[in-house]
């Protein structure tokens, strides 16, 4: 008696567990991570004491996890949140007040500047450089190294122009380099990206007759295989034959990378050549001093600089409307572009620091926020 | 259990009405649930009619964003679906009425099991290791049919194409169509697979005039199951497919269409104003094209099931 009540119970409870159990095993996989991302940026205020909010760049994110950790450990009660979840949302969600800093590989355009100004109580933005690192174009081709590639002819290796390895453009820059008749697999990124706008504007600005579509962070062409971040882009370069792509120099592991053409002579991506880069770079003209937003220089012939850069911003208030927030960003900035932050970010992310002028001059610019 | 020792205690009336009506509060938030998707894909995709071309991709229209993805996520679920069909219908006959009982019961564990591994872990399986073994498939493909369009190439060399995609979503959707089909197999009446028996017929013919006639329906439901999941899959094609969104019958190239709901997922952490509106409206048309599906199925359904009668 007792027995066929329990039974009656159980089975259905097991048969109702097995069906959630298995609805949410089908489930599971199909949901986005971004839209956690969004709510733990959303849910959580600008202004609780001792934790300071921001929200942007993915290409930061192992740079901010540094900062973040030395941030930390010099001021224990301090806690720093990075929401990696895309320059624009980044952006996005600083113009309407969720975070107190955003990071983004793109300065603000100047509708976004005029907006800032609502949120930051009068005055626009601070932008300040934070995070230098060299693209490099990465490829895979069995007993090929150090190989060499001018813009025109990395354009037309990217937009299916040139299709074969041992092509005459190839051949005439890399001599003495066997090159097989392999056919040639361009890589770009499927998703939107900061690093697809800056290899695309690189490509334009110093091979406009070879590739006119203008800079943007959607990959203009339908041609090549598409493949999902950078580590996608990684993975399938790896496993392919004859392949290439761009990814941040710090992720090309053992793959192979392609030195550009400078002036007259080949530069491969280092910490140092991107550093250059950056220092021949000109301000967009007619911002204020704290706005320190530049147009890298990609047609630069500077011996030993590597125009191929993504240049990424943390973009703040000059004044807060109450003191413990000022103080956090300040101080968080502050240590962000310093040499002491640039160099844990070049330890952990493989980015190039900022060199001493840009340096000091960035600090001086978040020096300037204060509270209101 | 003092429910069941109680059942006829005119108090228990009280608890029928409760559970009357929470399981009608069950069957509305269904309804609500469904509404307000509709309606949130509705009023979200609006805008996008008039989205500028640079906030869709480079599209003139809605209509020519919207319609390469509808052709590949088509292509893609049909792909994996002419995969899995066959197999998983193979699958499920060995499990109900080839295997021995002792073999048959671990055989549907193990199938059963392919539906629980998330679809990320299929996503990095087909990256890794199923794209990188097809390489060589595809290049022989190319060289000796490449005169079906089908098989044209360039044959990619990363092996990260829509067959690819494919082939992996029969993986994820074959256990669905398994489980289903199985448990129909099984209830075909006994008199009947013995009339079939006692009339002469092998075991295969027994199969083909008692079981698969009785099945048919349950077969079609099963399959528009699996076609739902292939529709939907997003992460594991995000993954593997090399995406170009370009409209084109070749299987084994590195330029393929897109799939709706693998691009929702790969533009959408970059995307701002229109352009989340575009993906929003992209998402509509997938949920009609799921709703009329489910509806086909049902209408498929209920015709050969009066047919029969």
């Amino acid at each position: 008696m007792n027995r066929t009540s329990t039974r009656r119970v159980a089975v259905p409870a097991v048969a109702a567990l097995a069906l959630g159990l298995s609805l949410s095993a089908c489930g599971a996989g199909n949901e986005s991570s971004s839209s956690d991302q969004t709510n733990a940026a959303a849910s959580s205020g600008a202004t609780l004491s001792g934790t300071l909010n921001g929200a942007g760049s993915s290409a930061q994110e192992a740079a901010q996890g540094a900062w973040t950790a030395g941030f930390q450990s010099a001021n224990s009660g301090v806690t720093v949140n990075y929401d990696p979840s895309g320059s624009g949302a980044g952006v996005e969600q600083f113009l309407a007040g969720a975070v107190s800093f955003a990071g983004s590989d793109a300065y603000l355009d100047d509708t976004q500047l005029a907006s800032s100004k609502k949120v930051c109580g009068g005055k626009t933005a601070i932008e300040a450089p934070s995070y230098i690192s060299p693209i490099a174009l990465v490829y895979k081709l069995d007993g090929v190294k150090n190989l060499q590639l001018s813009p025109a002819t990395a354009a037309k290796i990217f937009d299916g122009t040139i299709t074969t390895w041992d092509d005459p453009a190839i051949k005439a820059e890399n001599k003495g380099a066997s090159l097989p008749s392999t056919t040639i697999t361009p890589v770009h990124r499927s998703d939107d990206s900061g690093t697809t706008k800056n290899v695309t504007d690189y490509l334009h600005q110093t091979a406009p007759k070879d590739w006119p579509a203008q800079a943007g962070e959607t990959w203009p062409f339908k041609s090549g295989e598409g493949a999902n971040g950078t580590s996608g882009v990684i993975q399938a370069v790896t496993n392919g034959t004859g392949t290439i792509g761009y990814a941040d120099a710090s992720q090309a592991g053992k793959l192979g990378v392609a030195a550009i053409k400078v002036g007259s002579s080949y530069v491969a991506p280092t910490a140092d050549a991107a550093a250059k880069a950056a220092d021949v770079s000109k301000k967009v003209a007619g911002r204020g001093p704290t706005d320190m937003a530049m147009n890298v220089n990609r047609t630069t012939t500077q011996a030993g600089a590597y125009p191929l850069v993504l240049v990424s911003y943390v973009i703040a208030c000059p004044t807060y409307k109450d003191a413990k927030t000022a103080d956090l960003v300040k101080g968080y900035l502050s240590y962000v572009v310093s040499s002491d932050g640039q160099a844990a970010a070049g330890k952990a992310a493989g980015s190039a620091p900022l060199s001493g002028s840009l340096s000091s001059s960035a600090s001086s610019a978040v020096k300037q926020i204060s509270v209101r | 259990m003092s429910a069941s020792t109680a059942v006829r205690k005119p108090r228990q009336r009280v608890g029928d009405r409760v559970f009357s009506n929470l399981t009608r509060l069950a069957g509305l938030a269904i309804l609500v649930a469904l509404a307000a998707v509709a309606i949130f894909l509705t009023l979200q995709g609006l805008p996008a009619f008039s989205a500028p071309s640079d906030k869709l991709g480079g599209a003139a229209n809605l209509a020519t964003y919207v319609l390469p993805l509808v052709f590949g996520t088509l292509l893609a679920a049909v792909l994996a679906l002419l995969i899995a069909t066959p197999l998983a219908l193979g699958v499920a006959l060995v499990i109900s009425h080839y295997a021995p009982p002792r073999l048959a019961r671990p055989l549907g564990y193990l199938v059963d099991l392919l539906a629980a591994v998330p679809s990320v872990v299929y996503g990095l399986w087909g990256l890794a290791f199923v794209s990188v073994r097809l390489t060589p498939a595809y290049a022989w493909l190319e060289q000796h049919l490449g005169w079906i369009p089908l098989f044209g190439g360039p044959a990619s060399t990363t092996g990260r194409t829509i067959l690819t995609a494919s082939i992996v979503l029969a993986i994820m959707v074959m256990p669905i169509i398994t489980a289903i089909t199985r448990e129909i197999f099984l209830q075909t009446p006994t008199l009947n697979e013995e009339a079939a028996l006692a009339l002469g017929a092998t075991r295969w013919e027994m199969i083909r005039l008692a079981v698969l006639p009785y099945a048919r329906s349950g077969i079609v439901s099963a399959v528009m199951l699996g076609l739902g999941r292939a529709l939907g899959e997003t992460m594991a094609v995000a993954m593997v497919l090399s995406a170009s969104g370009v409209v084109t019958f070749d299987l084994i190239s590195n330029t393929n269409p897109s799939t709706i709901a693998a691009n929702i997922a790969l533009k959408f952490p970059d995307s701002t104003g229109v352009a989340v509106n575009a993906l929003v409206a992209s998402g509509l048309v997938l949920f009609v094209i799921t709703f009329v599906v489910n509806f086909a199925a049902r209408w498929v359904v209920a015709r050969s099931e009066r047919t029969q009668a």
